[in-house]
């Protein structure tokens, strides 16, 4: 046997526990489909009943054909990709058709308002005191067809903000789940592979990082960060860094309790004896097995990290003024309680957004975490 | 089992070391140090402030010589039970934490939300997975998935401005209303419950959805089994099948997760607790962070430390203990 057949071998035996559910699912709702007529990939509609002999009713589906029907069956999660698709498109597409302000442009076209006191002088007679006061900066406007949704406390346009702050927070988001992921799968990886002490170190430091408690660690770090100088515009990327450091146990157990279960297969006595790299060995054969679970993690881990990038932007320890994310754009609400009860557009805005940005997430994380699962009979 | 306790109470104890070692290191890296802070204040009214002073303050704050050395003697100190005093208002600072006033507020936030998140969750959870695909199905998903997905400080500043600012309903914030006479106990408890009423909402409502759907996939999971087969193959009505044989199965990752909820009761909710002002412990904790408190944050996050490792424990001897098949070693 050469290489390839070897692998070929591998790979079936690898698939054999899907392939059971597959087949099965393929057959009952191949039945279905009779019944109802409206499959795109029963061929046999037109023969009459009792005629047609059972393998020319099924076609074989690829696992991912089955996965994509079934995630695309949910309403849910087409409308969250919807979400997330429309969010995308505002925040890269918006500002090349809207792009009459700049991210951190101030519009200093405010009016200028009259306000008059009337005051009792010293002789008795009352006489009025005009204050003339020329705002220059047009904060908290209204929305008007200059600015869609109005400005902010510092005349900037809070439209062309939202696209810009989505553009960092959902950036954010992917990188840091992107590097706690890649962390979670090397460690879970080495640990569930190579057992015995490294696989105890590893999950005695998991136990440790995840006994830190995660937002107080960040405002400690945030406040590290805050007074060595690290420049405005890359803390956040610095501090969302970090977090991924202290997150990845989530994911790191996750994987070493698949391949603790998936190395004693037999495709991987196969692959041992064909003396595979150890590398290969997980990257190529284990990690690719576990990848719906690793897959479903990463999808809802997404949305919780653009509620802590939101979250430690409201604490003052995210993205900074003058720069935007949907977090900074509520922060001033914490501040200023004249705000948060009369200009509703400032705040009520980037809030949907975050909302919108999760619950997308959430959604699709939801849908994969249905479709993926092999014991899910639908 | 005993044996298997003594080790995870040992590797609890290593696991606790480690915490408080990062904790330590982190927290002499902030360099906007509490002795600065005070210097600076010194400085604006007008004091002369010479080296000397300042180091005596460092001393006398006992951040004088190196990390490690600063560690052990923290290690030490605290293995004692001394925890320190306050930077800030030279208390003590285990007195301060465990203040029936802090530690009771957030304690009452968080028991009570967390009991409405039991009552609305878990039936949420089994109509959910009874009607799986339903137009039910559907309808608490997506308004628990709305739940998970909104941003604590959003949706408690959201809810102040409709119910406090504009319909009065409630009042804006703190824990009681400002120079008020009570005429009896009960008023002052209807007082009490009202400033807390949008506090415990916002909680609950952001935490029912993960409850909701844990329990959800656990009654999807008991209903698909072989058990529940037998069940309805035998003719028992529908609601036997599932109140009294699938129910019970499900509440076992149910149960064993109180125990993993011990950290949250105590930990007070930062976020909800600022935007309510109320005097939890969260906001006192966040209040102690933002100033370089040293041994209030040090003790504080030791605190959850050992509440989370405790609740981890606990957690997995629940397990053992509601569920018979599954044997500890």
């Amino acid at each position: 046997m050469n290489e390839e057949e070897i692998k070929k071998f591998s790979e079936t035996e690898n698939l054999s526990e899907q392939a059971v559910s597959s087949r099965e699912e393929i057959l009952s709702s191949a039945e279905a489909d009779a019944e109802r007529a409206e499959s795109d990939y029963s061929i046999g509609n037109e023969v009459s009943e009792g005629e047609k002999p059972l393998d020319k009713n099924v076609k074989l589906m690829s696992p991912f054909r089955m996965v994509m029907r079934r995630f695309f069956r949910s309403k849910l999660s087409i409308a969250g990709i919807v979400m997330i698709v429309s969010l995308f498109a505002f925040c890269w597409l918006g500002p090349l058709v809207y792009h009459q302000w700049g991210e951190i442009e101030t519009d200093y076209g405010g009016a200028i308002s009259y306000s008059d006191y009337v005051i009792k002088g010293d002789d008795g007679k009352d006489f009025i005191q005009v204050v003339v006061e020329d705002k220059g900066i047009n904060a908290l406007a209204g929305l008007s067809a200059d600015h869609i949704l109005g400005t902010d406390e510092q005349g900037m346009d809070i439209f062309t903000r939202l696209m810009y702050g989505g553009r960092l927070s959902l950036t954010i988001s992917f990188l840091a789940v992107f590097l706690t992921s890649a962390l979670g799968i090397i460690m879970g990886g080495l640990a569930g592979y190579y057992g015995g002490v490294v696989d105890n170190v590893i999950m005695r430091i998991c136990d440790v990082l995840i006994c830190l408690p995660t937002l107080p660690l960040m405002l400690i770090i945030g406040t590290v960060l805050d007074s060595n100088g690290v420049d405005s515009a890359y803390y956040i990327y610095l501090l969302m860094g970090l977090l991924s450091i202290f997150s990845w146990p989530g994911m790191a157990r996750l994987v070493r309790g698949q391949i603790l279960f998936l190395r004693e297969q037999e495709y991987m006595v196969a692959a041992e004896a064909m003396g595979y790299s150890t590398a290969r060995k997980i990257f190529k054969h284990l990690i690719p097995n576990i990848l719906p679970q690793i897959l479903v993690s990463m999808t809802l881990s997404l949305g919780s990290m653009i509620l802590y990038e939101s979250t430690l932007s409201y604490l003052n320890l995210g993205v900074r003024i003058p720069y935007a994310s949907w977090g900074t754009m509520v922060e001033v609400i914490s501040r200023r309680s004249d705000i948060l009860q009369n200009n509703f557009n400032v705040w009520g805005a980037p809030g949907f957004c975050i909302i919108i940005a999760v619950l997308g997430f959430n959604f699709i994380g939801d849908g994969l975490r249905d479709a993926l699962d092999p014991k899910q009979r639908r | 089992m005993f044996k298997y306790i003594v080790k995870r109470i040992l590797i609890s104890i290593l696991i606790l070391l480690g915490v408080s070692l990062i904790l330590y290191v982190l927290l002499r890296f902030m360099p906007t140090d509490f002795i600065k802070t005070r210097i600076i204040a010194l400085n604006q009214t007008g004091a002369t402030v010479n080296d000397e002073f300042i180091q005596q303050m460092y001393k006398t704050y006992g951040l004088d010589g190196s990390v490690i050395e600063g560690y052990f003697k923290w290690l030490f100190n605290a293995l004692r039970g001394d925890f320190g005093k306050s930077f800030i208002n030279q208390r003590d600072v285990v007195k301060e934490i465990f203040d029936p006033d802090k530690m009771g507020t957030s304690f009452f936030v968080a028991a009570v939300a967390t009991v409405f998140e039991f009552l609305i969750a878990i039936p949420l959870g089994i109509t959910a997975a009874t009607h799986q695909y339903s137009i039910r199905d559907y309808v608490v998903t997506i308004f628990v998935l709305i739940g998970i997905s909104l941003p604590s400080f959003f949706f408690g500043q959201l809810l102040k401005d409709v119910f406090a600012n504009k319909l009065h309903w409630f009042p804006v914030s703190g824990m009681k209303d400002a120079g008020i006479h009570y005429d009896n106990g009960l008023e002052a408890f209807i007082d009490y419950a009202r400033h807390m009423f949008l506090p415990i909402l916002t909680v609950v409502i952001l935490s029912i959805g993960g409850r909701m759907r844990m329990t959800r996939t656990n009654m999807l999971e008991v209903l698909n089994s072989d058990y529940i087969r037998t069940a309805r193959a035998k003719g028992l009505k529908e609601r036997t099948v599932i109140y009294k044989h699938a129910f019970r199965n499900t509440m076992i990752p149910v149960v064993t997760g109180l125990a993993g909820l011990i950290p949250s009761l105590f930990s007070g909710a930062m976020i909800t607790e600022s935007v309510f002002d109320l005097t939890g412990l969260g906001k006192f904790a966040l209040n102690a962070m933002t100033q370089g408190d040293i041994p209030v944050i040090m003790t504080y996050n030791m605190f959850l430390a050992f509440l989370s490792v405790m609740g981890v424990l606990l957690a997995d001897l629940m397990y053992a203990v509601v569920d018979p098949r599954v044997k500890l070693a």
